[in-house]
């Protein structure tokens, strides 16, 4: 299984590695380095690499590339899988997963290591587990620990990884028991230059943050449960439950956590928030280009669309961009050619346009295709799709809990094709 | 392993690279001066009394290992805290302790007895750390510890602890891989438990260690199946696999008889592309065609566990973790029926909105997927078009998956959709795009004149890469028809002024000179543009050029020939070899001289043959030879440790393997760790625990009583052999087996009052038997009342405990008490099926003949029973008379070789009959009795394909040529176990059927009664102390405290004789093992308040330790 783990900055420096059996000299990295040359770009280096003795596989998160060396065949997805959750736990610990971060905390980050993998195969990935055997760090505790000399490492033993429920640790207590949860929505779309759509597929996931005590057994059930066919769970939703009634039925894990994720595919007929008019034209002589892109409601289902952005990747040859917005504002960067427009609330009676010259460098053909138009959007209290909790009961404690549910939907890759 | 010189190198090179780097390292530099300064400073720490600082310490020492940086020399100051109070500074401790032990290994086994501490904490946590660092310890020396620390912990009571011994194993398999047989009996431990935490932590263990021991996976097939879901995500991946690969060889091809209907309908091309090539399909037909043959032969159904398997990693494609998803992804591909597969299309799918790592991975699975499965892929078509802000791996694998999936219906939407790609910025993808065109076209006919001229009007776009590729494609297109497309290549001869990409300049000269009688005009004029810049040219191209040359001058030398020569003296003088050598060559071949040979009459032959059109097919082609999901199929090449995913049985493997039931075969001492498991066990089966107690038990009770306090108490002991049947007989009636029942009742009614009848019908032998056992039956019934109670019963059973050895028998009494509440209500019940039954007795009397003692020898036992019964009276501690005699009489204990259900009305059952096997005396004579209960007869009865461990032998039993329906006969084998408990395994074959079985020993049937006297018993031991000699502190049980209650259990236990001994403290026994003729040598001795040691002196370590076991349980129990 997994051999080593070696974490890389964007400059190609490695700056903290473990091993899990005996050690690996670093300079297997160099076959990495090699490919990530080759590949230009960090997205583009393959994650599974051959080299003479071991295989790399590797995965890019957050400007890191997390490489682990493994000798013998395993299935690529489960070292890619684990990496992502090595990463997520980071996430989790630290806020964020950098390397300013990683080697702040340097100690915990191989402690978490240590305790995520036993000669290469994964032991407790749960994150409740976990923080339970080594606890997250936070000012408070650090300044403690500085002057008592206390420790970040758990006095209790861990239970979780014995009970049947490694996911919820027992014991927990709150004052104010309250469970939320968020519907969101991502739109992946392709709309082509006509404005028809090519694709448009549904991306959903209920995150939560519940802070009950004791063990609560919840269940919820949707007003519309048939939207949803093709769903994955958190290990703690029961299966057969929703096979049978399709409701959630689940001892939640203590926290934030993903209770599922839904995918409602481009076979079914998926509402587009927003239609866009553009141009967008290179012209030979003058060396120079037009560009007009108007945005306007679609179907929003009566809501506001806000946080508006378009993202525009330039061909090479445009140097800069001479517009103007009737809202929001622009930037150009020319040196990743990147064209953002930010425009905030649409606003239906006043439909924010961009329009302008782009000038471009001579000498050089004109660029035949056009760029595509990459949309950002979020609509609140919404859920495209139309899912609706229907409602949230709670088993097995006496207390009434607060709940809520909030809807968002947002654009996923919502692309526009010119 | 082969890669371990690979880590000793590294090992050295990382210390190397790791020291210079000390100055240059400004987090630890900015602290600490020097290196000398540093260590010292933190070698005080370590070693000052306050935890803060070993801890402060230890921490700047992890950070050090973190970043790569050798702190070895710390080793010492390290290695002492080991056992520090602080659980902090321990972990860190553990965590140094774990990256240098190897490079320190004399200095690391200071920290081993820590350890050692650890796992007999009571804390179970604890204890799974301390095997885990242990463990994680790469030092050889301690081998031994770590392999005694395993199988200790793998029957520890707390299911973490066990998990973590299964961890533990690969890792000690890795140090030193002599230790596999030792590590696979762990493995087959561990592989038995039903708890989750271990499952999937066992079946890694397994697929590193062992993945060809595929049989150790038959008893625990189902329970893996039903635990599945409740496994941790990361062990449901490795047991999935696993999974995949057992259900490969023991089902069959589900789709034999759908592959069957394809052939006979022409509607192949739906699921296969028309891209397979023709041999592809002749090979396919032929398969099909004996698949055909076969299913014509037996219509498939398919195996319940196959199905089993199939409905329960089902609900596992909602599983959030991708590589779950994934593992039920090719499951569901290389195992379930056509129809089914559709259902991981959706799923997968799911995946692509993933990470793009596993975008990268999926794609590739559905990329081969696609190619054998179209159709379940087609519905998403749309999921696979791709975004200008995908990375171009990325976009690459999806063109490849849209064009697998084009056909006739969807072509045209996704040809539009790759005219958009054409467009994109990023050229790779570009260029792979009017490949997927090019193949797209050659696959489906329709479309071929659509994708010609849009290639067409590419080559005049301005980039040159996209013109130079689609000449490239368009090549290859034409060559298809080319009679039809001279315009295209006019056009394609123009494009030589301006593109420059070499492989495009070749090919268009190539297409020329092929094609050259199609443009008769243009070809010349080519050649004259070339032959002019012709030194600037790349090789590649000049090498076309000579081409189009000889082609133009073999068809039209008129216009060309000075051309021809003026190219091939310019090719001549050329740097390239190749190209000189090429000219040479060419010139000799066309052009005509007196020397020229035979061969320049065929010139034209050769070069203007007509050329196969090339096949343009995916790269995915045939990749599902690996199992997908796997890095070697992601590779497209056999990664190390890969194991081949086998192809379908012609013919399934005896299902019944993964009967549970047959576990009941399996001798005690495996499974002695888990006392419900055999609980359970006993509640599963009665009938034969029944029929067990009527042939075993009952007699050992009789002589073993009878000899020691007299007919008294011999009766009470028959008493309480039958009140425990009758026990028995309550239960089932409760389980509504009415068999039993009826044959309960037979049995007593034969008791009772059927003496004679029963005489009759039976044979003369075994009526010899029930006779004895009726006579002395008789004798207490009519001391006692006659209508004594079932309350009675049970009461006296409970106080003649002691006198029934058998573990069996006293399972059956457990029961008994549990059973106790619910009795009153079975009791009238039962009284009155007694009645109703009386008349039918005699007719099934024969379903409940006891087992016969051997047949073999029947003279003898008839011999030694009838001599103890003759004997009664005495006392059995001068046993000295037939000290050999004792073992056989005393509880035959029989096992299930073959259950009636699974065998299909046959039943088979074995014990060990403790006689000498005449054939062979190294043999262990087995002897067993096969009852056909099924309605028709079973001819043929034999063994085949016997699969033994080396050194094993066996002598099968004749042929038992008919056993009509109902009947029962009885046969012996011998069977060499080489001093070991390994199985033999073997079919057992009837006229029709074949069963797998397996026969395995308990250790105390290994060996064989030797007398020995008291002194040469004491020589004997004296040579076989220290290592030899195992020595166990036992209480024991309270039914057990007199001599012969302890004599007896013993010689159940164990194949051995009693020796005289002058004290009544101590009891002797001795044998030799069968094959070896080992001594094995067992001593009792008893003291106060029921405690006792054991003793056993043996050469054979291993025996001598199983051996322990086995009489430590039947002692204490």
């Amino acid at each position: 299984m997994i051999h080593s783990l070696f974490v890389i900055n964007h400059l190609g420096d490695i700056f903290l590695e473990k091993h899990w059996k005996s050690v690996i000299s670093r300079s297997v990295c160099d076959y990495f380095f090699e490919a990530r040359e080759k590949a230009v770009d960090p997205e583009n280096v393959p994650p599974v690499l051959q080299t003479p003795h071991h295989y790399l596989i590797s995965i890019y998160r957050g400007k890191l590339f997390f490489l682990s060396v493994i000798q013998t065949e395993v299935p690529p997805l489960f070292v890619i899988e684990f990496l992502h959750r090595v990463a997520d736990t980071f996430q989790d610990y630290f806020g964020e997963c950098s390397e300013s971060v990683i080697s702040d905390n340097v100690v915990i980050v191989y402690e978490l290591l240590e305790e995520m993998l036993d000669n290469g195969f994964p032991l407790a990935t749960e994150s409740n587990v976990l923080k339970e055997m080594i606890r997250p760090p936070n000012i408070l505790r650090s300044v403690v620990n500085t002057l008592t000399g206390g420790s970040n490492v758990g006095e209790t033993l861990p239970q979780g990884q014995l009970s049947n429920i490694p996911w919820r640790r027992a014991g927990v207590k709150y004052t104010n028991n309250e469970a939320y949860f968020d519907v969101t929505e991502e739109i992946d779309a392709i709309v082509d230059k006509s404005g028809t759509t090519v694709s448009a597929e549904i991306q959903g996931v209920i995150e939560a943050c519940v802070k009950l005590s004791g063990m609560p057994d919840l269940t919820m059930s949707f007003m519309n449960p048939r939207l949803l066919d093709d769903v994955s769970f958190h290990p703690c939703v029961r299966f057969r439950r929703w096979e049978s009634e399709r409701v959630l039925s689940f001892i939640p894990p203590d926290g934030n956590f993903t209770l599922m994720t839904y995918h409602i595919s481009s076979q079914n007929l998926v509402a587009i928030p927003v239609y866009v008019k553009q141009s967008i034209s290179f012209f030979e002589a003058g060396s120079c280009g037009r560009l007009d892109i108007t945005i306007g409601p679609k179907q929003t289902m009566g809501k506001t669309v806000e946080d508006l952005k378009v993202t525009v990747h330039m061909p090479k040859a445009v140097l800069n961009a001479n517009l103007t917005a009737s809202q929001g504002n622009y930037t150009y960067d020319f040196t990743t050619k990147l064209l953002v427009w930010d425009i905030g609330k649409l606003n239906p009676q006043k439909l924010p346009n961009l329009r302008g010259s782009l000038s471009m460098q001579t000498g050089v053909p004109n660029p035949e295709e056009n760029p595509s138009l990459n949309i950002d959007l979020k609509i609140q209290q919404l859920a495209i799709s139309g899912l609706k909790v229907s409602r949230l009961d709670m088993y097995g404690e006496m207390y009434k809990p607060f709940k809520g549910v909030k809807y968002v939907t947002k654009a996923g890759k919502f692309q526009v094709r010119t | 392993m082969s890669a371990s010189s690979a880590f000793n190198d590294e090992k050295s090179g990382s210390s190397s690279v790791g020291e210079p780097e000390y100055g240059h390292d400004p987090a630890s530099g900015g602290i600490f001066s020097s290196d000398y300064k540093r260590h010292d400073d933190l070698k005080e720490m370590l070693d000052s009394n306050k935890d803060s600082l070993k801890l402060e310490a230890m921490k700047r020492i992890v950070a050090m290992i973190a970043r790569g940086k050798n702190a070895s020399d710390l080793f010492p100051a390290v290695v002492k805290n080991v056992a520090c109070k602080n659980i902090e500074v321990k972990k860190l401790v553990y965590v140094y302790l774990v990256r240098y032990a190897e490079e320190q290994q004399d200095l690391a086994l200071l920290s081993i007895s820590t350890f050692q501490r650890g796992l007999k904490d009571p804390n179970q946590l604890i204890r799974a750390s301390a095997l885990r660092v242990l463990s994680s310890i790469r030092v050889t020396i301690i081998v031994p510890i770590m392999m005694l620390a395993i199988k200790e912990a793998a029957s520890d009571m707390s299911p973490y602890v066990r998990k973590t011994a299964a961890h533990a194993i690969p890792k000690l398999y890795s140090l030193d891989p002599e230790q596999k047989d030792q590590l696979i009996e762990v493995i087959e431990k561990l592989l038995a438990d039903k708890t989750t935490l271990v499952a999937g932590s066992v079946v890694m263990a397994f697929e590193e260690v062992c993945p060809e021991r595929i049989d150790l996976i038959h008893k625990n097939y189902r329970k893996l199946c039903n635990l599945l879901i409740d496994v941790e995500e990361w062990g449901q991946v490795v047991i999935i696999n696993m999974l995949t690969r057992y259900a490969r060889t023991q089902f069959l091809n589900p789709n034999i008889n759908e592959s069957l209907l394809e052939e006979g309908g022409s509607g192949d091309k739906t699921f296969y592309g028309s891209d397979e090539d023709e041999d592809e399909d002749e090979e396919e037909k032929e398969k099909k065609a004996e698949a055909a043959a076969m299913a014509k032969r037996k219509p498939y159904v398919m195996d319940p566990d196959h199905r089993l398997l199939l409905r329960n990693t089902k609900p596992l494609l909602q599983s959030r973790n991708a590589a779950v998803v994934m593992a039920v992804a090719q499951l569901y591909f290389h195992l379930a029926p056509k129809a089914e597969v559709g259902v991981i299309a959706k799923a997968l799918v799911r995946l692509l909105r993933s990470h793009s790592e596993v975008q990268y991975v999926v794609l590739q699975n559905v990329a081969t997927m696609s190619i054998k499965r179209r159709g379940m892929f087609e519905p998403y078509l749309k999921s696979f078009y791709i975004r200008s802000t995908d990375p171009t791996q990325i976009k690459v694998l999806k063109l490849e998956v849209l064009t697998n999936l084009a056909n006739e219906t969807n072509i045209s939407t996704i040809l539009r959709e790759f005219q958009t790609y054409i467009k994109s910025m990023d050229k790779d993808f570009v260029a792979a795009t009017i490949q997927a065109i090019g193949r797209c076209a050659t696959n489906i006919s329709e479309v071929r004149d659509t994708c010609l001229n849009g290639l067409v009007q590419l080559l005049s776009n301005r980039d040159e890469l996209v013109v130079a590729e689609s000449v490239v494609v368009i090549k290859k297109l034409l060559q298809m028809q080319p009679e039809k497309h001279s315009d295209i290549i006019k056009h394609m001869a123009k494009l030589t002024d301006n593109i420059q990409v070499p492989m495009a300049r070749a090919s268009i000269l190539w297409l020329i000179g092929e094609y050259c009688e199609h443009v008769p005009k243009i070809a010349p004029d080519v050649l004259r543009k070339m032959a002019k810049s012709f030194t600037n040219e790349e090789d590649i191209v000049k090498l076309q050029i000579i081409n189009l040359a000889a082609k133009l001058y073999l068809t039209n030398s008129k216009q060309t020939k000075l051309l021809t020569q003026y190219v091939l003296n310019l090719a001549k003088y050329d740097q390239n070899y190749d190209i000189r050598d090429r000219a040479r060559f060419i010139r000799q071949l066309i052009v005509p001289t007196e020397k020229s040979g035979a061969l320049s009459k065929y010139a034209k032959k050769l070069f203007l043959a007509l050329k196969p059109a090339p096949v343009l097919e995916s790269p995915f082609k045939d990749r599902d030879h690996f199992q997908l999901g796997s890095l070697s199929h992601l590779l497209n090449a056999k990664a190390g440790g890969y194991q081949e995913l086998p192809d379908w049985p012609e013919a399934a493997p005896d299902p019944s393997v993964r009967n549970v039931e047959v576990k009941e075969s399996v001798p005690e001492w495996t499974k002695c760790s888990s006392r419900e498991k055999r609980k359970e066990k006993k509640v599963e089966k009665p009938f034969y625990t029944d029929s067990e107690g009527e042939s075993g038990p009952t007699e050992s009770a009789d002589s073993e009583s009878d000899s020691a306090s007299g007919l008294e108490s011999s009766s009470g002991s028959e008493e309480s052999g039958s009140g425990s049947e009758s026990e028995e007989s309550k239960e089932a009636s409760e389980s509504e087996e009415e068999e039993e029942e009826e044959e309960e009742e037979q049995k007593k009614k034969k008791k009772k009052d059927l003496k004679k009848p029963v005489q009759e019908s039976e044979s003369e032998q075994s009526s010899e038997e029930e006779e004895r056992k009726h006579q002395r039956k008789s004798k207490p019934r009519k001391s006692e009342s006659e209508s004594e109670s079932d309350e009675d019963e049970e009461s006296e059973s409970e106080s003649s405990q002691s006198e029934s050895e058998d573990s069996e028998s006293e399972a059956e009494v457990k029961k008994k008490k549990k059973t106790a509440e619910s009795k009153p209500p079975p009791k009238p019940l039962k009284k009155e099926s007694k009645k109703e039954k009386k008349e039918m007795s005699l007719l099934d009397l024969d379903d409940f003949e006891p087992a016969p003692s051997p047949q073999v020898t029947p003279v003898n036992t008839f011999l030694s029973n009838s001599l103890v019964t003759d004997l009664e009276g005495l006392s059995l501690s001068d046993s000295v008379l037939s000290p050999a005699t004792i073992a056989p009489s005393s509880a035959l204990k029989s096992y299930e070789l073959l259950h009636r259900i699974t065998g299909e009305g046959l039943s088979v059952e074995y014990c060990f009959s403790r006689q000498p096997f005449s054939p062979d005396a190294n043999m262990v004579a087995v002897q067993m009795q096969f009852t056909n209960s099924a309605s028709s007869d079973t001819k043929n009865l034999h063994i085949e394909d016997v699969k033994l461990q080396s050194g094993m032998r066996v002598k099968e039993f004749p042929e038992i040529e008919l056993l009509p329906a109902g009947e029962t006969a009885t046969a012996v084998m011998g069977i060499d176990f080489c001093d070991s408990t390994q199985a033999a395994n073997f079919q057992l074959c009837t006229h029709t059927r074949k069963f797998f079985v397996s026969i395995q020993p308990p250790v105390g049937e290994l060996m064989r009664p030797v007398f020995l006297t008291e002194n040469e018993f004491k020589k004997e031991q004296g040579q076989l102390m220290g290592m030899n000699e195992i020595t166990e502190k036992l209480t024991l049980d309270v039914k057990c405290r007199n001599e012969h209650a302890i004599v007896q259990r013993v010689t159940t236990a164990a194949n051995l004789s009693r020796v005289p001994c002058g004290s009544d403290k101590e009891c002797r026994f001795a044998g030799r093992t069968v094959t070896s003729g080992s001594l094995v040598l067992v001593t009792v001795a008893t003291k106060e308040e029921g405690a006792a040691q054991l003793t056993v002196n043996c050469e054979k370590m291993v025996i001598g330790t199983m051996l322990v076991k086995d009489i430590l349980q039947a002692l204490t129990q």
